[in-house]
Formats: structure tokens, sequence, C-alpha cells
């Protein structure tokens, strides 16, 4: 089975690239895995945490706001307006944020985006302290949190 | 010391003062074309990329798209965006933009279009009150260090004011007037025209010889039309970072030229100010010499 090469690219930097075995990214029309040897596809991103298995077997989280992403040949494109790797947020803030956001929260469209753009780092930023749990016992930079 | 030497040594220090403000500026605008530049570079893969899937999308996707329509209707109104500086003392960048925003003006006017100005940066804005000419739209306040954000409002202006109906007051065209960052030496005032956007139709061989193959078959997600409706509004606002971004990096270019300009006349006018002064203490001290010589002579005879 082959790798994939995914480059993951904001507007205004390239926040990361390299070989991967699996990427799990939510479109608007639901999750969708990509493995090696998928069909061409672009498809618009939700607001939602994207999970990249890299080939050593860690899990990248990544927080991706207002992005699409590209496959073809093995080449994955993942482009977004802004995007934080897990380890770049912090879990505290990010948990206020989202109380912040909440308790602003009227139904307004730019209010609920605001709320998805919180809960969705919060997850990223999460998932990412488990990771660090679970696979790196010696060092465990964010233990605690 | 005469009065003549006080004069002289006041100006050298006033222009020393000078001197130094502008070495500082000069220090300053280099460190930042760096930075400006690394900016630039690092939204590249975004917008090959970003090209890339539109040039996809739009191959697969029949039918047009109300931003790539050459609007059938009548062409009545054009907006322009005119980027400049907020601050001065960047040698001619503003007003060579600003000259450039003028002559396309008057361009779209003998085509007879009507033009509504969007301005970034306060000369741009200056330009326009002083002349006392209304401005569709204006931004200031980054233009050294424009941020996605920053071109996100400016690009969700202009798409409103093109997809209204021009009898509403709608643009029918959207050019942007930017200055474009060729190199430290080298900056072009440029204009571009942004909406509607031109979708150049390839055959396979032209495609082959531009380093392109044809693109592969992609599955759209939710649809075809839907991934181009949410792309391109995203590619707009691609184009207007962008030209902020070479607009800055072409500021501080600008801006440390003139101060370089500014710096070295100001070592020159030292110079001569102090062979002045110099010369006016030479006068001096011969001038007392003579006086000295001539008392004593005077003594000597009436001794």
């Amino acid at each position: 089975m082959g790798e994939l090469n995914v480059s993951l690219v904001a507007v205004d930097r390239k926040i990361w690239s390299g070989t991967a075995s699996m990427v799990v990214a939510k479109t608007l029309d639901g999750e969708i895995g990509i493995l090696p040897q998928h069909e061409p596809v672009l498809a618009l991103l939700a607001d939602s945490p994207v999970r990249i298995t890299t080939s050593d077997g860690t899990v990248i989280s990544v927080a991706v706001h207002g992005g699409f992403f590209s496959v073809d040949s093995d080449h994955v494109s993942i482009l977004a307006e802004s995007a934080e790797l897990g380890g770049e947020i912090d879990v505290e803030r990010a948990r206020l944020a989202l109380e912040r956001a909440k308790a602003a929260g009227d139904e307004s469209p730019d209010e609920l985006a605001a709320i998805m753009r919180a809960e969705t780092r919060l997850k990223v930023a999460l998932a990412d302290q488990h990771s660090a749990h679970a696979s790196d016992t010696s060092g465990g930079h964010r233990v605690g949190g | 010391m005469g009065a003549q030497q006080r004069i002289y040594r006041r100006r050298i220090k006033t222009v020393q003062s000078t001197k130094k403000i502008t070495k500082a500026m000069e220090l300053i605008a280099s460190s930042r074309i760096v930075k400006a530049q690394q900016r630039v570079e690092a939204a590249l893969p975004y917008t090959r990329e970003l090209a890339r899937a539109i040039s996809a999308a739009a191959t697969h996707t029949a039918g047009g798209h109300p931003l790539t329509d050459i609007k059938q209707r009548q062409r009545e109104r054009a907006s322009v965006l005119i980027i400049t500086a907020d601050r001065g003392l960047a040698g001619g960048y503003s007003s060579t933009a600003i000259k450039e925003g003028e002559q396309l003006t008057s361009l779209l006017h003998d085509n007879g279009m009507a033009v509504a100005p969007f301005l970034v940066g306060r000369k741009a804005v200056a330009y326009y009150r002083f002349r006392g000419r209304e401005a569709a739209g204006s931004w200031t306040g980054f233009s050294d260090q424009p941020t996605y954000h920053h071109a996100k409002e400016i690009a969700a202006a202009l798409l409103e004011s093109f997809l209204m109906r021009t009898e509403d007051g709608g643009s029918d065209e959207i050019h942007i007037v930017y200055t474009h960052f060729e190199s430290m030496v080298t900056q072009v005032p440029t204009v571009r025209r942004i909406l509607p956007l031109e979708i150049v139709e390839t055959t396979a061989a032209e495609a082959a010889a531009a380093g392109q193959g044809p693109f592969p078959l992609y599955e759209f997600e939710p649809s075809g039309e839907a991934v181009l409706d949410s792309l391109l509004p995203k590619y707009v606002e691609n184009l207007v970072f962008t030209a902020l971004l070479l607009s800055a990096a072409s500021e501080h270019a600008s801006r440390r030229r003139a101060m370089k300009a500014a710096t070295d006349n100001a070592e020159e006018l030292i110079k001569t100010l102090s062979r002045q002064a110099n010369q006016a203490r030479q006068a001096e001290i011969t001038q007392e010499i003579s006086e000295i010589v001539g008392g004593a002579d005077a003594l000597s005879a009436s001794a």
C-alpha cells in the first residue's frame, strides 16, 4: 500500500506537510476517510477537526476553519482560511472561548459559526492532549492542562 | 565664535538629527521588506492550490457562474480598488498608485462607464477627500501589515457591489490597482481586472505545454456547483490578499529607497556645510591675525 502526500496550507503559511497513511475529515455531507489510492475528490470541509495519521502512526489533529481539500493520485492538499495544529491550541483558553461564544449566543448565523469554531478548536486541543498522554509517557508535553 | 560660524554649526546639527531619523527609518524599512517578502512567499502555496482547484472545478462544471460570466448586460459601472500607503515618506509610492488609478478611471470614463472608487490607505483617502470626491468604500490602518481578515472584508464589499444589479448601483467590472513587487529595486504600479473572472479554455496540448496535465475526474462534494460557489469568493479574497501583500512589500521597498536618498542627501549637505563652516573659521582667524599684526604695527610705529 502506498502513502499519501499531505500538505496542509493556510492562507498565510504552510502548516504541515509530510506522508500519511490516512486522513479523516468532515465534509459538508459527512465524514470522509482517505486512504492511499482514493479516487480524486474535491470537497468543502465543515468547521471540524481533521485527523491525519502519519506514516509512523501518530495522529495529528488540526482545527480547520473555512477550508476545502482535494485528493488526486495520493496527493492530499488541505486548504484553509485558518488552521491550527492541536499542539498550538491552549486547552483552557479554548474552553473559555467556547463558553464565551455560548454565553453570547443568540441564534444569528455569525454567532453559531463562532460556537462551531470554538468547539472545533477545543476538540482538537483535547484530542492532541489524549494522543500526547497515550503515545508519549516519557516527555508528556501538555500533560495536565 | 563668529556669528557666521554659529549659523553653520546650528545648521549642521539640524541636518545631523534629520539624518539620524531617516537612517533609522531606512533600517526599519529594510528589515520589514524581508518580512513582507516572506509573507508573500508564504501565501504562494495556498494561491497555487486554490487556482488549481478552481480550474479543476470550472473544467468539470457545465454552465457559467455569476462571477465568471462576462455579463450580458450593458457595462455601465466599474469599481476600482486603489491600494496606497497609510503614511508618507515613501517616495512616489502612493502617488504613482493613485496616478495609475486616475488613468484607469479616465480610460473607463472614455468607455462610457461610471467609476466607483474603493480606497485602501490614508493617502488615497486624503487624495479623494481633498478633491471632494466620494469613495464607495475605504479602509485604512493596515497598509504595511495587511492580514487575511482585512482582505476578506475588502473582498466582501467588492463582491457585494459586483453581485448587485447595475440599476441598484452595482458594478459590472472590478479592477484593482496595486504596486507589484518585482524586486528590491523595481516596483511597478499594476492594474488587474479581478471580476468577472476570466476562464481561459485551453486545449490539451496547450495545457501540457504549460506544464499541467488534464485535471483528474474529481468527485465533488457536495456538488461541482457548490464547490465552485464557495471557491470563487475565496479566489477573489486571495487576489485581494496577494495584492495587499505585494503592495506592502513595495511600500517598504519604496520607503527604504526614499530614506536612503534622504540620508545620502543629508550626508552631502553636512559635508558642504562643514566646509563652509571651516572656511568661515579660517577667515575669522586670518582676520584676527591681521588685526593683531595691524595693531602691533601701529603701536611700534607710534612708539
